[in-house]
Formats: C-alpha cells, sequence, structure tokens
C-alpha cells in the first residue's frame, strides 16, 4: 500500500514541477512610450546558456538597435498551453504587433490558433513548419547550418590525432541526424578513416547525461567533441577539461573551452530579425517562408581557435569558399548507411535546399551509432 | 587519450557513473533519512537541491572560493529545512503538502536569483587523483574522486552509528517511533524534528552544490534532473538505514552511466531502454519491498507516508 500511494504522489510531484519551470524574467524594457512596433520573443529556455536560446536572444539584441522597435522577451516557457498564455499576454499586456515563438513545439497548435485568434498580429515561427495551409499573418524562417557542421568537421578532422570524434546528439530527427553525418563527412574530407561515434541522450536538456556521454566518448579515444543539444555548456566544458578539443555549436562558447576551442557551428538569428524589423516598420508584407544558409547569412562559423594548425586553417578557407559555391551538396552519391545499405544512388546529390533532407533517416558510414 | 578500450569501458564507465552520478544521491538520501527517522518527511528537497545548487555557485563566482559556496549551501539547505520544520509544527499541518510548496519555493527562488549567474564560470571542487596508479587513462579519470564523495560515505557511517549508539541518535528513534512515548521520555519532538529537518535541508543543499561546482559543474535551471526526488525514494528503497542509501546511491549512479557507456562501446540500439535502467531498477525493488508482510518494515511509525 505504502508503494502505490508514493508513487501517485510522485506523479502528482512530476505534474507540478512541469509548472514550475516557467518563470517570469526580463519581459519588457520599455525603451519609449512612443514605440512603431512592439515585437515579442518567446524562448524555450535560458537566453543567456550558451546554446540555442542565446542564439536567438543575440538576434533579439540587435533589434534593440532599431529606433522604433521595442523588445519583450520571455524565458523558460515550456512547449504547452503556457506559450499561449505568454503570447496572449504579450500582445494584450504588451501590444506586440510581431511575435517571433522560437522553439519547435511552439508551432502547432498554440502558434496556430494565436494565429487566428489575432488576425492583426504577425506571427513567425523558428522551424521552418509553415505551409499554405496555415494563417496568412503566420510563418516560418530557418538556418541552414549542416554546412557549418560539415566545416566544424574539416577542423576536426585535421586536429584529431585518434581519427576518433564524439558527437553528443539530443534526439534522432532529421535535423540532428544531418548535423551528425555533415560533421562526419566534413571530417572524412580530410582523412577517410576517420569515424565518428554519437551518443543520444534523448532529451534537449539533461545536463548529467550529457556530461556522462561526453566521458564515455572520451574514455573511448575520441579526442574532438561537438554536440547538437540545446545548451552546449556542459558538454563544452567536460570535454575542454579532459583536454579534448572541441566544435562549438548554436552560439559561440569559445569562452568556456579557452584554447580547446576549434571553432563552431553558430546561428545568425539577427540577419533574419533585422529583416522582417525593417520591413514590418515599413509596413511592407512579411515573407511566410523564409531559409537561407551560410550565404544568406543565417548561419556563421565562430572564429577559429588558436590551437588550429596552419594547414587545418588553409583548408577550411578552402572548403569555405567550396560550401559558399550555390550548388555545392554534402550528402551525395554514392553513399552508404552505417548498416551497409545504399541510401543516396550514385550520381545524385542533395544540396542544402533538398525536400530529401529534411527526412533523413539514417547515419552514415562511419559513424558509429543508431538512430533507434 | 590514446586509442579506446573497448570492452573494457563498460564497467569502467559505470564504476566512474556510479562514483561521479551518485553523490548529490547519497547526500540527499542520507539528509532525509535522517528527517524521515524523526517521523517528518520532507518532499521539497528537490527545491532546496536546486536552491542549493544555485547559492553555491553564486557564492563560489564571488569569492572564488568553491568549499566557501558548499559552506553557503549548507546554510541556506538548513533554512530551508528550518522553514519546513517550523511550519509543520503546527497541528494539522500536512507535512507533505508543505513539501511540494517547498519545492516550488526553493526552484522559483533558485531561477530568480540564479539569473546572473549562468554565464560566469565558478571555480570548481578540486579532485583527488585515486587513480594515479594506473597506466590506463580511462581508469584514471574514473577515479578522479571529489572529496565530498568519500565525505558522503564517512558521513553515512557516522550516522549509521549516531543512530544506533548515541543519546541524541535515541531521542531521535523515540520522535519517529512514537511522540507519546517521547513526551513521556521529556523530549521535546518538535526541537528534535526541526534539528533533524535542518540538518536534512543542509544535506540535500550540499549534494546541489556538487552538481553546480563538480559534476556537471555549471548552473544553469535544468542542472537537476530530479535528483532531489529520486533520493527521497531512494530513502525508502533503502530502508531507512545510512548504509542502504549509500548501497542504493551507487546501484543509481552505476545504472545511469549504463547508457550513456553501452553507446559508446557500440551497443546503440534500444538505448531509451537503457536509459531507464536506474528507474526500472528502483521500481523493481520497490515492487520487491512491498510484498505482503513486509511492507513498510523499518519505516518510522510517526511517518505519515501511511502503511
Amino acid at each position: 500500500m505504502s508503494a502505490f500511494f508514493s508513487v501517485t504522489r510522485r506523479q502528482m510531484l512530476a505534474a507540478s514541477a512541469a509548472g514550475l519551470a516557467s518563470s517570469v524574467v526580463g519581459a519588457g524594457q520599455s525603451s519609449a512610450a512612443d514605440a512603431a512596433a512592439t515585437v515579442g520573443f518567446v524562448y524555450v529556455g535560458p537566453r543567456d546558456d550558451y546554446g540555442y536560446n542565446q542564439s536567438h536572444a543575440e538576434g533579439a539584441a540587435a533589434l534593440k538597435k532599431i529606433p522604433g522597435i521595442k523588445v519583450v522577451e520571455q524565458e523558460n516557457v515550456p512547449e504547452t498551453v503556457d506559450v499561449a498564455k505568454t503570447m496572449e499576454a504579450m500582445i494584450n499586456l504588451e501590444g506586440a504587433s510581431l511575435l517571433f515563438p522560437t522553439s519547435f513545439g511552439y508551432f502547432n497548435p498554440f502558434m496556430l490558433d494565436a494565429a487566428k485568434k489575432y488576425p492583426s498580429v504577425q506571427f513567425r515561427h523558428c522551424g521552418g513548419l509553415w505551409t499554405d495551409k496555415d494563417p496568412k499573418n503566420a510563418g516560418s524562417y530557418f538556418g541552414y547550418i549542416g554546412v557549418c557542421q560539415y566545416l566544424n568537421g574539416v577542423v576536426a578532422g585535421h586536429m584529431t590525432k585518434s581519427k576518433k570524434l564524439a558527437f553528443v546528439a539530443a534526439k534522432p530527427i532529421p535535423q540532428v541526424l544531418l548535423n551528425v553525418n555533415s560533421f562526419l563527412l566534413g571530417a572524412r574530407t580530410v582523412d577517410p578513416s576517420i569515424t565518428c561515434s554519437v551518443i543520444f541522450t534523448g532529451e534537449w536538456s539533461l545536463a548529467v547525461k550529457e556530461a556522462e556521454a561526453t566521458n564515455a566518448l572520451l574514455d573511448q579515444g575520441a579526442d574532438v567533441v561537438t554536440c547538437h543539444v540545446d545548451s552546449p555548456k556542459v558538454v563544452v566544458q567536460t570535454a575542454a577539461g579532459r583536454g579534448a578539443y572541441v566544435c562549438g555549436y548554436h552560439a559561440n562558447q569559445a569562452p568556456l573551452a579557452g584554447d580547446k576551442y576549434l571553432t563552431g557551428a553558430e546561428w545568425n538569428w539577427a540577419t533574419v530579425y533585422e529583416m522582417f524589423a525593417k520591413k514590418f516598420l515599413a509596413k511592407e508584407p512579411l515573407p511566410n517562408f523564409v531559409r537561407g544558409g551560410l550565404a544568406e547569412g543565417f548561419v556563421k562559423m565562430s572564429p577559429l581557435g588558436p590551437a588550429v594548425s596552419d594547414a587545418a586553417r588553409a583548408d577550411f578557407k578552402l572548403k569555405y569558399a567550396e560550401v559558399s559555391k550555390p550548388d555545392f551538396a554534402i550528402v551525395k552519391g554514392p553513399l552508404k548507411d552505417n548498416k551497409g545499405a545504399v541510401v543516396v544512388a550514385a550520381g545524385k546529390a542533395y544540396g542544402e535546399r533538398a525536400i530529401e533532407l529534411e527526412s533523413m533517416n539514417y547515419l552514415v558510414d562511419g559513424v558509429v551509432g543508431s538512430t533507434s | 587519450m590514446t586509442g579506446g578500450i573497448g570492452w573494457w569501458g563498460l564497467p569502467i564507465a559505470m564504476l566512474g557513473g556510479a562514483i561521479r552520478v551518485s553523490t548529490p544521491f547519497l547526500f540527499v538520501s542520507l539528509g532525509e533519512t535522517v528527517t524521515e527517522r524523526s517521523g517528518r518527511i520532507n518532499l521539497g528537497l528537490e527545491g532546496i537541491l536546486v536552491f542549493g545548487a544555485m547559492s553555491a555557485y553564486a557564492v563560489a563566482v564571488r569569492t572564488g572560493s568553491p568549499w566557501t559556496g558548499v559552506a553557503a549551501a549548507a546554510l541556506s539547505g538548513a533554512l530551508f529545512g528550518a522553514l519546513h520544520g517550523w511550519i509543520c509544527k503546527f497541528p494539522k499541518v500536512n507535512d507533505v503538502a508543505i513539501g511540494i510548496a517547498l519545492m516550488l519555493f526553493g526552484s522559483g527562488l533558485a531561477f530568480f536569483f540564479g539569473k546572473p549567474y549562468i554565464q560566469p564560470a565558478a571555480p570548481h571542487l578540486p579532485a583527488m587523483s585515486l587513480g594515479a596508479w594506473s597506466s590506463i587513462p580511462q581508469l584514471r579519470a574514473a577515479l578522479e574522486v571529489n572529496a565530498l564523495f568519500p565525505a558522503g560515505i564517512a558521513a553515512a557511517f557516522v550516522l549509521r552509528w549516531a543512530l544506533r549508539d548515541t543519546r541524541a541518535g535515541l531521542a531521535l528513534r523515540v520522535v519517529g517511533d512514537s511522540s507519546e512515548a517521547a513526551r513521556a521520555l521529556g523530549i521535546d519532538a518538535d526541537r528534535v524534528r526541526l534539528a533533524a529537518t535542518c540538518f536534512g535541508g543542509a544535506m540535500a543543499a550540499v549534494g546541489g552544490a556538487y552538481l553546480s561546482l563538480y559534476y556537471p559543474g555549471s548552473w544553469n535551471e535544468n542542472i537537476s534532473s530530479g535528483q532531489g526526488l529520486m533520493a527521497v525514494a531512494l530513502v525508502i528503497f533503502a530502508r531507512w538505514n545510512p548504509i542502504g542509501c549509500v548501497a542504493a546511491s551507487l546501484l543509481f549512479g552505476g545504472a545511469g552511466a549504463l547508457g550513456p557507456a553501452l553507446q559508446s562501446v557500440g551497443i546503440t540500439h534500444g538505448y531509451y531502454l537503457f536509459y531507464a535502467a536506474p528507474y526500472v531498477l528502483t521500481l523493481g525493488a520497490m515492487i520487491a519491498s512491498s510484498a505482503p508482510g513486509r511492507a513498510g518494515a523499518g519505516a518510522p511509525a510517526e511517518l505519515s507516508i501511511g502503511t
């Protein structure tokens, strides 16, 4: 009886703990009462997490410099009805007329419902899910960051001595798999014998498990680590603390890893937000579907760290020019997955805008790991 | 870091994981053992742990000394414990409900005050290299032991001795098993429980300090993945016995390292299943220990978890 009772109580605890996760901090520094437009940003985590949320907050910070724009922000908003409440509050209490809910899970149904309810407010969601059937005052934007992980891989390929790379990943979804595959394929342009072990933690943010995964990968001899989790802080600090090189993700983690930081794949959302804000102020129609990569300035690379060798620097420069060409493709045939099946036939090439990449469900030959 | 060690990585990773991951569980469950032996249950330890993690990190950033951070965490935890103990002494107050409120309060307060400390890096607690004798770098890494881990083990033995063989331990057990008997002996049950809850809070906050100052060693709002809650379950699993807490924490930590370690040696299928290993183990132990006739064996009679 006691066990049964304590289980139900624990479930209740879990439910109430989920409710507390949202804390209201740091909204609305009102710059001018006569701001022409109030822009709202909603983040799923803390905006100074050295990761995904920080990359968006850096974009929001760029908007604060534009005259006539007032920025309101709220962080730690779960992908639940909480985000609907946050958006309502921003619209009704702060007068926001352009909203950027930045997390993937905010889109359906929360943002779509809000867009139907407030037809005069513009909504743009980060993630690229918008289709023609959705409300016209809503839309999506996203960046192609695969080439940046490819360039990470190029530098990692030069710097690894053990020929083993490590990738700490959250969930085996297409975008993450593309990053893992791109990282390895970049490294294999340097040396085709390089392998990359991947560990999936199963969640976007699990500090202890990310540290355990990093340690386990280093124990197996990997000497360059990168990741795709919401906040790379723990992975970067753990790896650098054990003397391994690090390639960053989402934002610049060089301050955390010192000279162990090689380079990193970063978002550059300021490009997108400034474009939207300027059109909005000029009363021009906002595009519904926006995507871009390195060439469009949606993503960027961290400056190369001091440890990067001259050979790696030269090759990085070369490959950077290569990936900036419009017909460049990371994923091209003949390509096998790590179970031996041919996933891309010879002669086929998928550039970063190819729709085929958005249903990627395999890890390429050379990646040690499994998607399930 | 030259070359992998293949399958040897598995036991080494589990050993390392047991040492690295178990410490917060150990501290929280030891503290809660004392609290529960006094007849109170404090479910707010998760909140106290998170607040302890934050205050330790913040003080370490400010003063540059991680040990001052640990001390500050212990103090903050004792204060939270005192709050719980003080409120619960009033008649008809439900300690379970207060615990839940305290959990939300502690986490919320930690998030509020912790905002400015997400970015700065705090000095870490030093580690002792117990693996210096080995030539295997992986084993050396696994045996990088933080001083709090042996301190926790030592605390478990001291607590077992104190509970069994000291006057204070006797008073605590009497209060936990029967308030009436305690009153007949002239023991002030409320004061004993207040002290026990303070101690439990301080221990939980030190567990939090370990998270933010050693492993994983950073402060953010997701630093705890429910260690404070799981540790309360581990106390029941450990049958309110400090030595049992050590075993339960080590088992839980080692099982938690299984998932990443298996993936790193190439067993990559079904990792969600391996990640569930600690919880499956706990659930199995709970079911086994709630068998008819054994339900609540060792539980303090005054404890309001119902037996």
